[in-house]
């Protein structure tokens, strides 16, 4: 049976498009971007050309706002550490949602170790971050507040614009991870009044090894990586060239296409939710409307996350899951923990993320795996009723 | 992925369960005994792939001993007759040798 991918949240594959584009600096057209010969100022140049692609992207007032890092946890650790560190005569204080990224939340608790106060701002059933919660915990000292745009777990999208209004009102900096919803759904700096915002190059269908972190122009923000200064001292370390042009054609290529595809894998996706929910004891986890377009994700009583997984690959459909078994920490899914799943329920987790490769054909032959997943893993439960 | 000897024993000789759903890993075990020798074993297992194959070994490797023998079966015994688990999963995983001997020490106590 042909392969099929469900889990482009936690890996992509790099667009062909993009590939011709960003290659020959690997090869050809190498050249470090700090040296000042025709090689390296062609490298130079190329950097400046995604830069302008990705402002573009998610309509970014200036080019300088955008700075080139490995990914979106180097990103994720600037935004968080960098305006933490920068702006410690006005607060020590800052806050994020509960269903953050463990790239957010690791380096807040870190923060909280050397004297921070972390706050975190609890989500409804839906995964909607509490706004009333979210404006309780706001003080004049919160410096910096992380708010995802959308969640790669439960697909949930989070109504920016209005946190960006709360935020603003006391806190200082508002920090979005886009990893998630970056290509899945518009992004507006200006509209939706952000400070800093993470891109991943991978999760546009760019190489892996590149990342983004938007800074509006007057964000007080310091370097977490100290060292020859590139990226306007705030990220030293030479330029992955190749990661970076191809990230920019990425950018370019989704903006481009991001409707008529989105529309696509919606369908998709809809077939998905309404076929699996058949399912008995099967519910769908995250927002019901408010969700990614390509997100569709479940849990099933009285079976394990890992062996969902373990055998939908017996079917040669890749899927993801939240359980803890599948973690390394064996820690259950603090996203599915704070949408207010017990710890059992929680384990019983499957997500799917579609990308380019997935058909609507390919829909009943997923939800039959599925089907004759769960009913094969129950009988082997002693938590399922029927024995 | 294809696990043996699951199911259920009704009114079984002896009857072990170990582990919490909480923590993600619940295995049951049920054990039917003539003259001191193991004649059936079935498992029911909520549990990871890891917790699901160690279950099956164990009752492989129980199946047919006298229970004194079976008794002796350890955690690593049953690792071990697996290649090795993943070394996470050498702790909560591997809860079905536990099993085995609840159901033994069940079966003894009613005897």
């Amino acid at each position: 049976m042909d392969r099929i991918y469900l889990d482009h949240a936690s890996h992509m594959p790099v667009d062909q498009r993009v590939l011709k584009i960003a290659e020959p600096f690997l090869i050809k057209d190498f050249g470090n971007p700090s040296s000042l010969y025709s090689a390296g100022l062609e490298a130079k140049q190329s950097i400046e050309e995604s830069r302008a692609k990705i402002a573009r992207f998610i309509n970014a007032e200036n080019e300088k706002s955008i700075v080139f890092t490995s990914g979106a946890t180097e990103s994720n650790n600037l935004a968080i550490r960098g305006t933490a560190f920068r702006n410690l005569k006005d607060g020590k204080e800052v806050l994020a949602s509960a269903i953050e990224h463990i790239s957010v939340l690791n380096p807040m608790k870190e923060l909280q170790k050397n004297g921070f106060t972390f706050n975190i701002v609890p989500v409804d059933s839906n995964g909607v971050v509490d706004l009333n919660k979210l404006d309780d915990l706001l003080t004049n000292n919160t410096i910096v507040t992380s708010i995802m745009y959308a969640n790669n777990e439960i697909g949930t999208i989070q109504p920016i614009k209005e946190v960006s209004e709360i935020v603003h009102t006391k806190g200082r900096y508002l920090h979005v991870d886009a990893t998630a919803a970056a290509g899945r759904i518009p992004i507006d700096i200006q509209k939706d009044s952000i400070d800093l915002l993470t891109l991943s190059s991978n999760d546009l269908y760019g190489p892996p090894g590149a990342g983004v972190l938007y800074v509006k122009p007057g964000v007080k923000v310091q370097t977490v990586m100290p060292g020859g200064g590139q990226e306007r001292g705030l990220r030293s370390g030479t330029e992955n060239v190749f990661a970076i042009a191809g990230m920019g054609e990425a950018a370019r290529i989704a903006q481009k296409e991001m409707r008529k595809e989105n529309a696509r894998l919606e369908k998709i996706r809809d077939k998905l939710i309404n076929e699996i929910l058949k399912i008995d004891q099967a519910y769908l986890t995250g927002h019901p409307k408010q969700r990614l377009p390509n997100h569709a994700s479940f849990r099933f009583s009285h079976i394990e996350g890992e062996s969902i997984l373990l055998n939908m690959d017996m079917y040669n459909i890749q899927i993801a899951t939240g359980s803890a078994c599948s973690h390394k920490t064996l820690e259950a899914s603090h996203v599915l923990l704070a949408i207010g799943l017990k710890h059992e329920e929680a384990h019983g987790s499957m997500v799917i993320t579609l990308g380019h490769s997935n058909k609507i054909e390919q829909v009943p032959v997923v939800v039959k795996a599925a089907r004759e997943t769960v009913e094969r893993l129950r009988r082997l439960s002693p938590l399922a009723k029927k024995r | 992925m294809n696990p043996r000897n699951v199911g259920v024993i009704k009114n079984p000789d002896g009857h072990g369960t170990v582990g919490n759903p909480v923590c993600g890993d619940l295995m049951e075990i049920f054990i039917n005994v003539k003259d001191d020798i193991i004649t059936d074993i079935k498992f029911k297992t909520f549990g990871c792939g890891s917790a699901i194959a160690t279950s099956s070994m164990v009752t492989e490797l129980a199946k047919g001993k006298h229970v004194d023998e079976a008794m002796e079966i350890t955690r690593k015994d049953v690792a071990d007759e697996l290649d090795g688990l993943p070394p996470q999963k050498m702790h909560c995983s591997n809860l079905a040798a536990d099993a085995l001997q609840a159901a033994i020490k069940d079966y003894k106590k009613k005897k």
